[in-house]
């Protein structure tokens, strides 16, 4: 059992656990992710690991609400456990001296940029970074991204904080500018991923994606996260998560991650009325 | 049952009918989770037992891959003596529940039985687990711990290899620490193998009974990433490493269209039925999506499990499509004989060659090759060979690949100086399990490719007392093992 040692609102669904598995943080790396299932009944999902704690044994997940199980652990609080945590799987980001990165977060996505562009500032790179969200309510971590950025432009699709843009338009006219960005790391919703790879493409800058797929096991069991890169049949869990965004079938992805749409709304519905029922 | 009748003269019994085992009924089975195979009565189990001949020289024992002395627990049932036929039974096989219901008897130890050569064989599998049930509704204590060895061994993989192995290693008297990376343990038994086939509750049984000898169980621990087999040997104290981490990786046909949704590898559909109880969603969390016709590509032991399950969610049709005949069928026989009496269509010398998608990206149909038999291939099977011109197309809602499976490269990080072959098994002694590096042994179908739940427990037996002979090998002269002990 792996207990939530804290727990933050960071926006209003998306929420920070620090979780204690000191094995898993003793070990994790920026890019790599762990598999959780909250109780017996639960399905396994992957969380990229947003930071982690060697000297605490925590790491950081960093939650959007977006389905059954991750608004249930939504309502998990300090002290309560994890049934399961299993990692740090998948292969680590490649940090190395690049020169000059960019690293673009939006959305949730913010969480798992961080630790990376921390890691590439670390390694010595010049970091322009780029956080995004639909509107102000959804940012989160704009001081601690600053922190470990030579440089950093904020941006809300509504234009309700930073600029009014779109991630891809501050990521266009860098790329138009005289900064030689040598690599870029891009995280976020796959559709923003989308676009960030063909805004990127015509530059020729290595572009780093991490896909969020749906799997089972995460350790190249079941092949449900399977993706197409360029044109071979990869495995998220123990290929990736990162690849070349511009290799990346895209539309494969998406489909993909479509899967149970109506077992999702089912999954939804059942577990809003269970828990109107328990409250009264 | 009379005196008169466990009196009967050896010609006699001899003309005793093999007993049948009692099933489900088809119908009603094709659309719930309770196992098929019901189990034999006393009275039936008695009548079977007295059909074994008790022979001098068993070949039956020389067929079973971990050397049970059947007739020994065999002769413990025709004497009434329950108690003693468990003891027995458990003493040569730490999971008996297991074998009697999955084991492949009718290529094992039965198809050397005496009693096939005019009549039909022992029924040793059914026999084995009337005592083996037996044995778990009646729990008597573990055996008495040994005396600690003080070596500590690491056991990667709680599938049946591992736990047969952990199990023999702390009746050694050696403290053995099984990891396994999924959030329960039993390997292909728990997340492979549908509950239909073997309840869950007898794995579960099964596996307290390996703990009850003193072995601990670390779940959600993936070696190759939270610890290497080198920092196990060398940080974490361990005196020797056994692998069993089976052969989980799973193959795809590598044709246009595979991945389409609806497409799913059986590792995927089984685990997510199976381990992660899709059957029983939405009160379990994780879904399956079940198509209204199905096809399975594949004719082993998995593609049979896959087909049943997808019965059982509710498909209309469900068809095994497999490239070579009937002839061929790698499955158990009687796995084969329930698929067909559930109303599984069965399609011979047939092999995909693309999957249709619709615009949403959900599998439509397959086109396929109607296959024909050529001479035999490498592995003494007649190779399958297209039929020019013979494409045809199936419309499906969904395609499971059960093509077989290769081990999972994960637990090698960091592994010098183990050898591996080209299909990415590890090479290891037959008889010990020995692999090519110090202090690691192997076994089961990180060894074989995909094999036997008894194979991997034979491999698993035999590479323990390999182990043992190694750990005690150090302690016999003096001094070397302090020598060891410091160079680890």
């Amino acid at each position: 059992m792996y207990e939530i040692l804290a727990k933050e609102d960071l926006a209003p669904v998306t929420k920070l656990y620090d979780v204690h598995a000191p094995a898993v943080a003793s070990k994790a790396k920026a890019g790599q992710f762990v598999i959780i299932r909250l109780h017996e009944e639960g399905e396994r999902i992957p969380l990229t690991i947003a930071d982690y704690d060697r000297e605490r044994g925590t790491i950081t997940l960093v939650v959007q609400e977006v389905g059954k199980t991750t608004m249930e652990m939504g309502t998990m609080q300090t002290g309560d456990h994890l049934a399961s945590l299993t990692g740090p799987l998948g292969i680590p980001s490649e940090i190395e001296n690049w020169g000059t990165v960019l690293c673009v977060g939006g959305g949730v996505g913010i969480a798992p940029i961080y630790p990376i562009a921390r890691d590439l500032k670390e390694a010595g790179n010049t970091v322009i970074s780029i956080i995004g969200a639909r509107n102000k309510d959804l940012l989160f971590w704009e001081e601690k991204m600053r922190s470990i950025s030579d440089e950093l432009i904020v941006c809300t699709d509504d234009g309700s904080y930073g600029r009014k843009a779109l991630v891809t338009i501050p990521m266009k006219e860098l790329l138009e500018s005289e900064r030689a960005i040598k690599h870029i790391w891009a995280i976020g919703p796959a559709i923003m991923m989308k676009f960030c790879a063909l805004t990127t493409q015509p530059f020729g800058v290595p572009t780093i994606v991490s896909l969020n797929s749906i799997m089972v096991d995460g350790t190249g069991m079941c092949g449900a996260c399977r993706v197409e890169v360029g044109g071979q049949t990869r495995f998220v869990c123990v290929d990736g998560p990162e690849f070349d965004a511009h290799e990346v079938d895209w539309d494969q992805l998406l489909a993909r991650q479509r899967i149970y749409p109506d077992q999702e709304k089912r999954a939804v519905e059942e577990w809003q009325h269970d828990c109107q029922c328990g409250s009264n | 049952m009379s005196e008169a009748i466990k009196a009967m003269p050896k010609h006699e019994r001899m003309k005793l009918p093999r007993q049948e085992m009692p099933v489900q009924d088809p119908t009603a089975r094709g659309r719930n989770y309770d196992e098929v195979a019901l189990g034999f009565e006393d009275e039936t189990a008695l009548l079977e037992a007295l059909r074994c001949l008790q022979c001098k020289r068993p070949q039956c024992v020389e067929g079973c891959p971990v050397g049970v002395d059947i007739p020994r627990f065999i002769e413990r049932v025709v004497a009434g003596d329950m108690p003693g036929a468990a003891r027995s039974l458990k003493a040569d096989n730490n999971l008996p529940a297991i074998c009697g219901r999955v084991c492949p008897q009718e290529t094992q130890c039965e198809a050397v039985c005496v009693m096939g050569k005019k009549h039909e064989p022992v029924a040793i599998g059914r026999l084995e687990r009337y005592v083996a049930d037996w044995d778990l509704a009646h729990p008597s204590p573990p055996p008495d711990a040994p005396s600690s060895s003080g070596y500590k061994v690491a056991v990667i993989g709680c599938g049946p290899a591992g736990l047969t192995c952990a199990g023999d290693l702390a009746r050694y008297g050696h403290q053995v620490t099984i990891f396994e990376s999924l959030h329960a343990p039993g390997g292909v038994l728990i997340y492979g193998i549908p509950e239909f086939r073997l309840p869950k509750h007898i794995v579960h049984a099964e596996v307290d009974y390996v703990r009850s000898l003193g072995v601990e169980i670390r779940m959600d621990t993936v070696i190759g990433k939270i610890y290497t087999l080198d920092e196990l040997l060398n940080e974490q104290g361990y005196d020797a490493v056994f692998m069993g981490t089976g052969a989980g990786l799973p193959m795809f046909m590598h044709i246009p269209g595979e991945n389409y949704n609806g497409v799913y590898s059986a590792n995927e559909f089984l685990t997510r039925v199976n381990l992660m109880k899709a059957y029983l969603f939405p009160d379990w969390d994780t879904p399956v999506k079940v198509g209204k016709r199905v096809a399975v590509v594949g004719a082993g032991n998995v593609a049979m499990d896959s087909a049943r399950c997808a019965l059982r969610l509710g498909a209309d049709e469900v068809h095994i499509v497999y490239r070579r005949s009937h002839e061929e069928v790698p499955a158990r026989a009687e796995e084969v004989h329930h698929a067909k009496e559930e109303g599984i269509v069965f399609d011979f010398l047939t092999n995909p060659i693309e999957i249709y998608g619709d615009e949403k990206g959900w599998v439509s149909g397959m086109r396929c090759i109607r296959m024909k038999l050529g001479e035999p291939d490498a592995s003494g099977r007649r190779r399958p060979l297209p039929i020019e011109g013979s494409e045809f197309d199936m419309d499906m809602d969904m395609v499971v690949m059960a093509l077989g499976t290769r081990p999972n490269p994960i637990v090698f990080t960091e592994s010098g100086g183990l050898e591996r072959t080209r299909w990415g098994t590890v090479v290891a002694d037959e008889d010990t399990g020995k692999t090519t590096k110090d202090r690691v042994w192997a076994g089961g179908d990180i060894v074989t490719g995909a094999a036997t739940v008894i194979s991997a427990m034979g491999a698993g037996k035999r590479a323990a007392a390999d182990i043992d002979r190694f750990l005690h090998g150090e302690t016999v002269e003096e001094g070397e093992a302090e020598a060891v002990a410091a160079a680890g």
